[in-house]
């Protein structure tokens, strides 16, 4: 006979879940609506009154050649530097696995990177990054003019996008170096008695079994690309040179709270989420299919 | 109902203090100041609060810095949203035009006049009064910190090429570059290029050469004025300051390329700067031993009549719904600020340069600007008072001034990388610039600008 407990009553479950609605509505959905009111209304920024505009703000801002320069550094900053953060810390974290030397040195220091907020982490890469003083300035010494991130904005997306790699390595790799240990090592023993080498048994074993964490981190670091560079801009180019790097993230801040155009920004920041979302919903539809989840 | 816990209070501790026979010992009337100074200055800040509590036992100001001058702002907006302003907020000169729609400020020369302090507004140097005034000459806010920019030039290095004067015209400017280049300089003259040196290189430079930035007296006529400078002296500027930039003439020092202008002025690095009076104390602390330098006036083009420089800095705004005993505080403070004793201590302490003309005479009456370090200092009340000022040089007021800052560091940056002409890169900076105002004016549909 089957147990179950229930309830019979479904008020008493409801009642269980309020506390945890209370936060969501409070913290998600209020704020959330609010951003949808403002985005469809021009309001004062003192609270002296708004108007109802319907969907202007979103008509200029699509119609505004800076916001789609702005949608398009986004989304090359989001491919790059997933691309780095995620390939660094896989051949890190396979490394680790194999237990080279040092590895348990690794590790642990692999790890600390993460710890560092963005504007700590920015501030330290705008000294190292730096033409004429910092490391940099030595290459700029043998190719005169080669490194100017301050009206390069090539050199300034590099900038932001090797900082915020770096930051997302240490994070990457803790998940891919628990992903690999919990790989059975009877499998890859097998495969090495049957004569695979190293490569071979990344490809065929190791890199299908570790696919619903790379999947997971493919998600989550592109999701992070796109809000959490907003300190590594804000300290390292303040979205320059000419808006090379005013990724949407950092558009939004100086628009609503340097320009105090609270409308445009609301607009803007639903743009923004309807974008990670569309991303998101991609990301399960399409490349979830390659996942083997065990 | 606070005022009757107030009168009781008082009347408490009066009482109290009749029935101890002790002096009345009734708590000062709190009220809250927010700055957006930071590090050095906000110390002077402090202590200037310290000298006011210190002053009288009927008031005491709290202040308080929120970091920089966007951020006080922001907060303070916040804050009155929330109905938790401070009495007495620091406004920097481009939220001007912001602060006068915003409805939520009680008005400087009313609270005066209604608190029984006479203040002679004719006393303010006209380029500063004018400044924050409204088009018709009432004061709105206080005039507080204030500078203007100044041309910083290195003597040794000019006297390299046989001058001992700074050169007064542009023209002059491109000949001695020239020379300091040929006299193997590497750095003649060295510029930045971001939204904070719009004030320089647009602003002032419109003002001395009597250029409009905008339509309708640049915005003090009303909320439709447009830029204009595509079509005024400004484009000449850009155009030879880019031509002087690519023959190595001038160089970019910034502070996110390692270096900013002035430790390259003051390490030697680079002999001419143009930047506010408030970095002459820096520059004469940091300096290279035994470095000779002085200040000048920015220069203008040949056969220009020289205007009057603006102002720029900050202002005090008290805000709307306070309680009057703390009105009555910031009046109190408003006044102390407005003394000719404080203008010494705070142009003593900070960069900054006395608002007032009886502040600047009882400066010199001190021997104020005789000596080193404040030598020189006394140009930059010249540059303020170059002339009576203009409809175009009272000053700028346009909505949402700071984004049209970021707009203008925008599109220098892509002149000074050729990705636009100069000419394109301006017009590009008045279309997008009129974008904006014309949102400003529609968020503020019903109203004028007093």
């Amino acid at each position: 006979m089957e147990k179950r407990v229930t309830f019979s009553r479904w008020s008493i479950g409801i009642l269980f879940a309020v506390p945890q609605l209370i936060l969501i509505f409070t913290f998600f959905y209020w704020p959330a609506g609010q951003a949808v009111y403002w985005s469809l209304t021009l309001q004062q920024p003192w609270g002296g009154g708004n108007i109802w505009v319907g969907l202007d703000n979103f008509r200029s801002i699509l119609s505004n050649a800076d916001y789609w320069k702005s949608i398009t550094a986004s989304l090359t900053f989001a491919a790059i530097s997933t691309g780095l953060a995620m390939l660094i810390a896989l051949v890190l974290a396979t490394l680790t696995d194999r237990q080279l030397a040092g590895s348990r040195l690794y590790r642990v220091v692999l790890i600390w990177p993460y710890g560092i907020a963005a504007p700590a982490l920015a501030m330290a890469f705008r000294f190292i990054l730096a033409p004429e003083a910092g490391f940099m300035a030595v290459v700029n010494q043998v190719w005169p003019g080669f490194w100017d991130p301050g009206l390069d904005g090539t050199d300034a997306m590099a900038s932001i996008i090797v900082a915020f790699s770096w930051k997302y390595v240490g994070y990457n790799f803790i998940f891919f170096l628990a992903a690999l240990q919990a790989i059975p090592r009877s499998l890859i023993e097998a495969a090495a008695m049957d004569g695979s080498g190293v490569i071979r048994r990344f490809w065929d074993i190791q890199f299908p079994l570790i696919t619903p964490t790379i999947f997971f981190l493919l998600v989550i670091n592109i999701t992070e690309s796109f809000q959490d560079s907003f300190g590594i801009v804000d300290i390292m180019t303040s979205g320059g040179p000419a808006n090379a790097t005013n990724l949407m993230v950092y558009k939004i801040y100086s628009d609503g709270f340097k320009g105090l155009d609270y409308s445009g920004a609301a607009a803007q920041s639903i743009i923004l989420m309807l974008l990670i979302i569309v991303l998101t919903i991609f990301q399960f539809r399409f490349i979830e299919r390659r996942v083997h989840y065990r | 109902m606070s005022i009757i816990k107030q009168g009781l209070a008082a009347l408490a501790a009066g009482a109290l203090g009749i029935a101890l026979a002790q002096p009345a010992a009734a708590e000062p009337v709190k009220f809250d100041f927010w700055f957006g100074l930071s590090g050095d200055l906000a110390r002077v800040v402090d202590t200037l609060c310290k000298n006011f509590n210190a002053s009288q036992s009927d008031y005491e100001v709290v202040c308080t810095s929120q970091g920089n001058y966007d951020a006080t702002l922001q907060n303070t907006i916040a804050a009155f949203r929330a109905g938790k302003q401070p009495t007495v907020v620091q406004v920097y000169d481009v939220g001007t035009a912001t602060m006068m729609l915003s409805g939520a400020y009680k008005p400087a020369d009313k609270l005066m006049e209604e608190n029984g302090y006479k203040i002679d507004y004719s006393d303010y140097f006209p380029g500063i009064a004018r400044y924050y005034a409204t088009s018709k000459g009432e004061m709105l806010s206080f005039p507080f910190n204030s500078s203007t920019p100044l041309m910083y030039w290195n003597k040794d290095a000019f006297a390299k090429i046989g001058k001992t004067e700074a050169p007064k015209t542009w023209e002059d400017v491109g000949a001695d570059l020239k020379a300091l280049k040929d006299a193997g300089y590497e750095c003649p003259m060295a510029i930045n290029i971001s939204a904070n040196e719009s004030w320089q290189l647009m602003e002032q430079f419109s003002a001395l050469h009597n250029q409009p930035i905008a339509t309708k007296n640049n915005g003090y006529d009303g909320l439709d004025a447009r830029l204009e400078m595509n079509k005024t002296k400004f484009v000449q500027y850009v155009t030879d300051l880019k031509k002087w930039y690519d023959a190595g003439l001038i160089k970019i020092k910034s502070k996110d390329l390692g270096q900013d202008m002035v430790q390259a002025f003051a390490s030697g690095t680079c002999e001419v700067i143009m930047t506010s009076v408030g970095d002459h104390g820096t520059v004469g602390k940091t300096q290279k031993e035994g470095m000779n330098w002085d200040v000048a006036e920015l220069p203008v083009y040949a056969g220009t009549e020289r205007k009057n420089s603006l102002v720029g800095g900050a202002s005090l705004w008290v805000l709307s719904g306070k309680s009057d005993a703390e009105y009555k505080g910031a009046a109190a403070f408003l006044n102390f600020i407005h003394d000719p004793k404080t203008a010494l201590f705070w142009s003593t302490n900070t960069g900054y340069i006395p608002v007032t003309k009886s502040g600047f005479d009882y400066l010199k009456t001190q021997g104020f600007y005789d000596k080193a370090p404040y030598k020189g200092r006394e140009v930059a009340i010249a540059s303020l008072t170059a002339s009576e000022p203009t409809e175009i040089t009272r000053g700028i007021r346009l909505g949402n001034f700071t984004q049209i800052r970021a707009e203008f560091g925008t599109q220098m940056q892509a002149i000074f990388a050729n990705k636009v002409s100069v000419q394109e890169g301006i017009d590009t900076l008045v279309k997008n610039g009129d974008a904006i105002l014309d949102r400003f004016q529609q968020t503020y549909p019903n109203k004028t600008l007093p």
